[in-house]
């Protein structure tokens, strides 16, 4: 049983050892005799402004895709424990409500490439509602691009906050509401000062998380767009993929890699501090 | 609102409901409707799935789709595919999530208190950068392209959240079970097996289906560590359809259907167990 526990952290622990000590060599797994250069792959990396789109490109994606998840999950969670719909229709929209995370990447993006199609039903409606002249090309258009991956992702991750924040609301006792109720507060009060404070802690530990996964992302953004149009959708997981195994820079995808490692460590560290802290 | 008649609250009430069932229908159609269309466009003729104005209800039903996945060797391959590595995977991490679990739950380890934080750490590893070594490693133990290679990349993700798992499960369980078993002369083994595992029944079909859910949805490792067409599982699999005819949409779209099949019956069936595994130990894939 311990050595379970031994070999786990082996395989854990290896892999990123050897990843840093990757991105102080010159080109490793391509030349024989890689040499120590110290932290020049860094150097050149922060000189490239494709790396530096793609950490403003990370940025932007992963803090809108982190607010919306909580706001569509908070919402759908709200309404969930309403308490004024019957049990079996909340029941049945629960369920509806979390199907996007079931989903693989793949698929997600595939059906959401049929839907936006030039000549899907999304433009079909678009156009046919006046809201737009004329069909728009979501994943060609560098300008729309970053927008539409966004969305495809919000679509796919938000239910996970969902069921968090909902557990959430379950647990507040109800005689705190019944309290504010009787001091005559009314439904927003009631928000603000029984529902977002009671949920806060959860609310912190998941944008925490939530921010750590959506930085990571790689399978929605390289499958709906592989980092473009013209880098417009490049973010720091593609763009280490592709120094990877399209350039096969592997000593520059590990500095790369390092950078995205380092930054989700120090948001885990926060993390499990703030979980210490709850406990 | 304490001074409000009945009455007043009354209507309030109903005006609310009525808000709550709007707002809860248009989110079905967010959440549901781009399920709705996949499906639908799965039994429609290529023909029809751009057809203006789009049509809701296939005017053409038709199963040509499913049957053309399904009698292509190669298609019906990646399936078989991904219920090897995720059946794999699946076994493995339950087995050992039980024995580390219990472990960690029964004895007294060093660093036992820094475990939470330790598993927490690892969900943190970005993917791509375990990717870098990990086709190194793979490449050396000659395992590149094959499915072993998956199973022992997936294995290192799930494992720790299994064992974080189990040993909650099994901390709920009184010690006093297993002294009873000790006492009639099973070993440790045999107070395992026949008393625990039984009892922590929930705990380990839910680490099971989560298990099951993150190895069959996984893309970037499959994509990365296989290569040949014959090792590639569901989700490439998909994206290589659409790679080689970008025009036959129902074909991807039947497929995608067969694709989220096994994983949406699991989450229909065991529902709870599938929401608790997805928030005690916050991971996800």
């Amino acid at each position: 049983m311990a050595p379970t526990l031994v070999v786990m952290a082996v395989m854990m622990a290896t892999p990123v050892v050897m990843v840093f000590v990757y991105s102080v060599l010159s080109n490793v797994v391509m030349e024989a005799n890689s040499e120590f250069v110290g932290p020049a792959n860094f150097g050149t990396l922060i000189a490239d402004p494709v790396f530096r789109k793609a950490i403003g490109n990370t940025l932007i994606f992963t803090t809108v895709s982190v607010t919306l998840h909580l706001l569509l999950g908070l919402g759908f969670a709200m309404m969930l424990n309403s308490g004024l719909v019957p049990r079996l229709a909340t029941a049945v929209f629960r369920v509806i409500f979390i199907l996007p995370w079931v989903f693989t990447a793949s698929i997600v993006v595939i059906v959401w490439q049929l839907l936006l199609n030039p000549s899907g039903v999304v433009n079909y409606l678009l156009t046919t509602l006046n809201v737009v002249d004329q069909r728009v090309e979501w994943f060609s258009n560098p300008d729309l691009a970053l927008l539409t991956v966004i969305f495809i992702n919000v679509w796919a991750g938000y239910p996970f906050l969902m069921i968090s924040l909902l557990a959430g609301l379950q647990g507040i006792p109800a005689d705190l509401y019944e309290a504010a109720q009787v001091d005559g507060a009314g439904p927003w009060s009631r928000f603000f000062n029984v529902t977002l404070p009671q949920l806060k802690p959860i609310i912190v530990a998941m944008l925490m998380l939530d921010f750590i996964w959506n930085m990571q992302q790689f399978p929605i953004v390289w499958l709906a767009t592989g980092g473009g149009p013209l880098n417009a959708t490049e973010t720091i997981a593609t763009y280490t993929y592709k120094l990877a195994f399209s350039r096969h820079e592997f000593s520059m995808a590990a500095a790369s890699g390092v950078i995205l490692f380092i930054v989700s460590m120090a948001v885990a560290l926060v993390y499990v501090r703030h979980q210490k802290a709850r406990d | 609102m304490a001074t409000m008649t009945p009455m007043a609250g009354r209507k309030r009430h109903t005006a609310t409901r009525i808000w709550l069932w709007v707002g809860l229908t248009a989110g079905a159609l967010f959440a549901g409707g781009p399920a709705l269309w996949m499906l639908t466009s799965s039994f429609k003729p290529n023909t029809e799935i751009f057809a203006y104005p789009p049509t809701f209800i296939p005017e053409t039903f038709t199963f040509a789709a499913y049957a053309e996945i399904l009698t292509d060797p190669e298609k019906v391959r990646f399936f078989l595919n991904s219920y090897l590595v995720a059946g794999a995977v699946v076994l493995l991490t339950i087995v050992a999530g039980i024995m580390a679990g219990y472990a960690l739950s029964r004895f007294d380890f060093p660093f036992k208190k820094s475990l939470n934080a330790v598993i927490i750490s690892i969900q943190a590893v970005p993917p791509i950068t375990l990717l870098i070594p990990y086709f190194g490693l793979v490449v050396w133990l000659k395992l590149y392209d094959s499915l072993w290679a998956l199973v022992l990349t997936y294995v290192v993700a799930t494992i720790p959240y299994a064992i974080l798992m189990m040993t909650g499960y099994f901390n709920t369980i009184p010690k006093e079970l297993d002294e009873a078993v000790k006492i009639d002369g099973g070993g440790t083994f045999r107070a395992l097996w026949r008393v625990l595992v039984p009892i922590a029944k929930p705990g380990i079909v839910s680490v099971g289906a989560y298990t099951f859910m993150v190895a069959w949805n996984e893309y970037l490792f499959a994509l990365t560590l296989t290569q040949s067409k014959s090792n590639r599982t569901v989700p490439v699999g998909i994206q290589l359809l659409m790679g080689e005819h970008s025009f036959q949409w129902s074909e991807m779209m039947a497929m995608s259907v067969l694709g989220c099949l096994p994983v949406l019956i699991l989450f229909l069936f065991f529902q709870r167990q599938f929401v608790s595994g997805m928030t005690a130990g916050a991971v996800k894939a």
